[in-house]
């Protein structure tokens, strides 16, 4: 998606030059919530302030909005459709594989090594099986880090 | 009022949410399969894959989709997916007025030094809640686990043919 946003806003229309692109892409993914719709409302929020940040976050929303409504409606009908149930038996397993997937493949970026990969458990398993808050995870895990990195990152 | 509770569900799951698409399933499964109980967990790994499938941030899917499971209605969709865009308002306009000049600052890399690998423990999380009866009906489940994941990791096949192809698989095996 980062490459189809940077082609259309930096340099189709040049509304902000590549330099700005790397900042504002690190920044949409540092806050929380969703990466292109933060990208959306920063960018119309630079252009035209708080109106142009609405106009960019509809227009980032609408085309899947629209599209997941139109489906969601059809699917909610076929549902116990006999085929569809035998499609979905087996489309199943395989998301949670997607799902699994991104927890190998990402984890060396995050910065998960053998030293705190039992605190990277830990999360899994406070969620999983104490069904604690991921809110709580996260509100736990940056305090950690602000309190225990501080000095160390340096 | 149920319009009301899929307002402030989706809301704090747009504030917490870092990360994007993949820990977001942990956000929205633990609130709305287990808190909530407004999806089962089959419905729930249902639009997974549908969102998955479907163009557009997957964020915005799921939270589309699941207003509109949890409430039976338009409207619920629309709450939930303004509820969950909502927190990026204030938080991009923030940033975007005083903070981006403190990208670099030592407490702010402290914070997700720490954010980083537990957002990794969310992922595996999702990953762990839906490996349950409902998701595995026999051995069969379990081989499409293991060749979509094999297939993924080492062939880097994208999601969606992954998708595709199972749904395939699962009208030809049962």
């Amino acid at each position: 998606m980062l490459p189809l946003i940077e082609a259309e806003i930096s340099d189709r229309r040049s509304w902000i030059s590549k330099k700005d692109f790397l900042d504002l892409t690190a920044l949409a993914q540092a806050a929380p919530g969703i990466l292109a719709v933060n990208m959306a409302i920063f960018v119309g929020y630079k252009l035209r302030g708080v109106p142009g940040a609405i106009c960019a976050a509809l227009g980032a929303v609408l085309p899947s909005f629209s599209v997941i409504l139109l489906i969601a409606f059809f699917f909610h009908n076929f549902r116990e459709n006999e085929t569809v149930e035998r499609i979905f038996k087996g489309v199943r397993p395989v998301v949670v594989a997607l799902i699994a997937v991104p927890v190998f493949r990402l984890g060396k970026n995050a910065g998960v090594t053998w030293k705190n990969i039992g605190f990277v458990a830990a999360c899994a398993l406070a969620v999983w099986l104490l069904h604690v808050s991921p809110v709580y995870i996260v509100l736990a895990a940056g305090l950690g880090g602000w309190l225990f990195c501080r000095r160390e990152c340096k | 009022m149920i319009y009301a509770k899929v307002f402030w569900t989706f809301f704090k799951i747009g504030l917490f949410n870092f990360g994007g698409g993949y820990p977001m399933i942990s956000f929205i499964q633990n609130e709305v399969v287990f808190r909530q109980a407004w999806l089962s967990n089959a419905e729930f790994t249902d639009i997974v894959a549908v969102s998955q499938m479907t163009p557009g941030p997957v964020g915005i899917n799921m939270a589309t989709y699941t207003g509109y499971s949890a409430t039976g209605s338009v409207w619920g969709s629309v709450v939930a997916t303004v509820a969950v865009c909502l927190p990026s308002f204030f938080i991009m306009i923030l940033l975007a007025n005083y903070f981006l000049k403190h990208q670099k600052n030592d407490s702010v890399q402290a914070v997700f030094k720490g954010l980083r690998p537990a957002i990794i423990g969310l992922i595996a999380a999702a990953a762990l809640v839906l490996c349950n009866a409902e998701n595995f009906v026999d051995s069969k489940s379990v081989i499409l686990f293991a060749l979509a994941f094999w297939l993924a990791v080492r062939y880097q096949v994208h999601p969606i043919k992954l998708i595709l192809a199972a749904g395939l698989c699962g009208w030809l095996l049962y």
